[in-house]
């Protein structure tokens, strides 16, 4: 497995850590998800899933946050630790 | 309206402000409505030292970025209505996301005090804030509490109360972007102090507009048309 | 227009114009951006982590309470100790309440007659005013005082957003937003409120959908109601704790048939009205933090009491007042009350109710509060009984009017989907702006809780199950 692996956020584990390198989302969604912290740079570890599988919680700028696939599939960015 | 001064009372969601907001006002709470809006707020009073006050629930909120209803109810508030302080309660357990949207209500407004809440659950996970360096860095006074278990009340009351006697120095911190943003911002003042004078800043008035946030200028040219002071 | 007007508006023109020239799409991702370097800053410069470590009791109890296997028993179970709790304390409470009235209005009424009041004096003051207010009273007061309070210690907690996150997957198969839970824990308490509430929602669509269905989760207005008649007719032939929990069963499955209607209704509209993409999706998970005990429930019943009693008075007593009124002036040789129930009679009779019952739910539309004590004074001003010492003898009242276990179910029924109480509406109106919407917030659950009744009293004479 290579160090820079670049992976949607719904992908990745739990336990996973991703630094963002890009939302492909626009309007007022993507305001809502700069607001949260979820902005490029920003280290993001991946919590639980919900018992139905969807949503998911993620842990960002020191809350838990959950997002739905259809936001989660539209982050990306690269794996920086696993469990 | 009656004399009381205003506090208005701002911050994230699930900051325990509504905590502290009982605290303070007891059970002398109602729910206020304001000048040509049907939008409730809560709002409760208090006195200290002498002194009587309003404090007004704002919707807790991400931002003032106008994203939702809740954001521009209480972006609206601290615009258009004024309170004589705006507090903002930050969750100290999560402080990057929450020093945001104080940086926000700091670019609209000069009277502000930022008051650091469930200080006591961040001590015990190992997170130390030093309130000083914050209070030069941001220019308004920096409060440590934890409304659930009555710590530094005493403090931030009485530091309300300076700020309202003029006896401690408020000058919000006010952010500057990158040149491209600051340059359009220059550009734009003129033509917002055309119509608004000086009773709104201008400058943060550019900048939501070049943000592209139309619902605010609406707002303006509605309450302007009234004749209503804005 | 005047010249100064004009001159605004061309100001604003020019404004908007220049702001569009300068207003580019990443602006608003630079500012962010900006603001979160600031922030960063300053946390770099005034906040120092030693042995940072996450909340590991959070961590923990999420792993159990929105769990794969336990996230959903759990919830159930939760929902269902909050409702046997709220029973079994209300119960003894309420009849001493009841039967501290009816002390009270004894002497009230050798009062009356002491300064030899008239009768109609008498009837509208003390069989009106002072029952109803005194039923509504007794009735609604102590569940209040013992939900609320328990409501608000999870609440505090931070479960809510938890039950959000759980169900947030069978919410957006409607094609609802699972923040909808949120607004709905709080319909419990006051749909009006609750439909403040949904603001929370930012995607107007789905803001609309937990508007319109809020109703059918019955409100603190409702509790009383539902819970009488549960433990009237459905927990007939057990006794004590038993009772109690069939009560509660009882409640617990109709509030669950209220949220398969929420369900129903949701899907429907958002493949026809209400179209659209599910929308804006995030919920934030705060730790656990534990409640003041004695804060959080003193504030609760305190608050919560107060509104009850502010309500009894300001609805309950001019309701009560007027169906004093209209049971005791004649038009003809019948009051206008007995019109009124004759011309709902076929109608109510349809849907396994009867007139009074329909004019009571007419007379309520005010506040739900008033549905079961306003049917009281209809029932009472037949004559048929003179007087009730406690909330048994109530069922001595219903039987005599005809009721069965049917009539019960229905009406449980039809309290539990008809349309939202005055006040409800009116915010409807004030949060949607539109009065389409407010009529159909109006129509849709009416129109269900008419076919639902009707299609149980179908069934059950076709089964013969009435015996």
């Amino acid at each position: 497995m290579n160090g820079s692996k670049i992976l949607k956020l719904f992908d990745a584990n739990i336990g996973d850590a991703v630094r963002i390198t890009h939302l492909d989302i626009n309007g007022v969604m993507r305001r809502r998800l700069l607001d949260l912290g979820f902005v490029p740079g920003a280290i993001v570890k991946v919590l639980r899933k919900s018992p139905l599988g969807d949503p998911i919680a993620f842990r960002v700028s020191q809350t838990t946050i959950a997002l739905r696939k259809e936001e989660s599939t539209k982050i990306e960015g690269e794996l920086v630790s696993y469990e | 309206m009656n004399d009381n001064l205003r506090i208005a009372l701002a911050g994230n969601p699930n900051t325990g402000k509504s905590t502290l907001f009982n605290l303070l006002t007891g059970l002398k709470q109602h729910t206020g409505n304001w000048a040509g809006k049907t939008v409730d707020l809560m709002a409760g009073t208090f006195t200290f030292k002498g002194i009587s006050y309003e404090m007004i629930d704002l919707p807790g909120t991400y931002s003032l970025f106008s994203n939702s209803k809740d954001e521009e109810v209480a972006r609206d508030y601290i615009v258009f209505e004024k309170p004589d302080i705006t507090l903002v309660v930050l969750d100290a357990t999560a402080l990057e996301r929450n020093l945001n949207l104080a940086l926000q209500v700091m670019e609209i407004t000069e009277k502000v005090v930022i008051c650091i809440n469930l200080i006591d659950e961040s001590e015990k996970m190992g997170i130390s804030i030093n309130e000083k360096i914050l209070m030069k860095r941001l220019g308004v006074p920096v409060i440590k509490i934890s409304a659930r278990n009555k710590i530094g009340i005493p403090m931030l009351l009485d530091t309300i109360d300076r700020l309202i006697k003029g006896n401690i120095p408020c000058n919000p911190y006010k952010m500057t972007y990158d040149e491209e943003t600051e340059m359009k911002i220059e550009q734009l003042i003129p033509f917002v102090q055309n119509i608004t004078g000086e009773q709104l800043s201008a400058r943060w008035l550019s900048l939501r507009l070049i943000d592209g946030d139309k619902s605010l200028l609406k707002e303006i040219e509605q309450r302007l048309a009234k004749k209503d002071a804005i | 227009m005047t010249s100064e007007g004009l001159e605004l508006k061309n100001q604003i023109q020019q404004l908007t114009r220049q702001a569009e020239k300068l207003s580019t799409p990443d602006i608003r991702d630079h500012i962010v951006e900006q603001l979160y370097k600031k922030s960063n800053n300053l946390m770099k410069e005034g906040v120092t982590f030693t042995n940072a470590k996450m909340d590991e009791r959070t961590e923990k109890l999420d792993a159990i309470l929105t769990s794969r296997i336990w996230g959903f028993p759990i919830m159930l179970i939760m929902l269902g100790a909050i409702f046997y709790l709220t029973i079994a304390g209300a119960n003894i409470p309420s009849s001493m309440l009841a039967n501290f009235f009816g002390w009270m209005e004894g002497y009230i009424t050798i009062a009356f007659s002491y300064f030899q009041a008239p009768d109609w004096l008498h009837g509208v003051l003390v069989l009106g005013l002072y029952r109803g207010t005194t039923w509504v009273i007794s009735v609604m007061l102590p569940p209040m005082a013992i939900f609320f309070p328990v409501f608000a210690l999870l609440e505090n907690y931070g479960y809510l957003p938890r039950v959000a996150f759980n169900m947030d997957r069978l919410f957006k198969s409607v094609g609802a937003h699972g923040k909808q839970s949120l607004t709905m824990a709080m319909g419990f308490g006051c749909n009006a409120a609750a439909v403040i509430s949904s603001r929370i929602i930012e995607s107007p669509r789905e803001r609309m959908l937990s508007i319109l269905t809020n109703n059918f989760v019955p409100c603190n207005g409702r509790w009383g109601t539902l819970i009488v008649l549960a433990s009237l007719f459905m927990a007939t032939g057990f006794t004590g704790g038993m009772q109690t929990l069939v009560t509660t069963l009882v409640v617990v499955g109709l509030v669950m048939f209220g949220i398969f209607v929420t369900f129903i209704v949701s899907w429907t509209l958002s493949k026809t009205a209400l179209r659209g993409v599910p929308t804006h999706y995030t919920l934030e998970l705060p730790p656990y933090r534990k409640p003041k005990l004695f804060d959080t429930v003193i504030r609760a019943s305190l608050t919560k009491s107060i509104s009850v009693l502010n309500r009894a008075v300001k609805v309950a007593a001019p309701a009560a007042i007027l169906t004093w009124i209209i049971a005791n002036i004649q038009i003809g040789d019948t009051s206008i009350l007995m019109h009124i129930v004759s011309f709902l009679n076929p109608l109510g009779q349809a849907i396994g109710l009867d007139g009074f019952i329909l004019m009571a739910f007419l007379i309520g539309l005010p506040a739900n509060e008033i549905v079961l004590p306003v049917l009281l004074m209809g029932y009472l001003s037949t004559g048929a009984l003179v007087d009730v010492d406690s909330i048994q003898d109530l069922k001595q009242i219903f039987l005599t009017n005809g009721w069965t276990w049917l009539t019960a179910l229905n009406m449980m029924l039809f309290s539990l989907l008809h349309y939202p109480c005055g006040t409800t509406l009116v915010n409807i109106y004030k949060e949607t702006k539109s009065l389409k919407w407010t009529f159909w917030s109006f129509v849709i659950p009416t129109g269900i809780a008419f076919f639902v009744t009707w299609l149980v009293t179908e069934f059950v004479h076709y089964m013969r199950l009435l015996s």
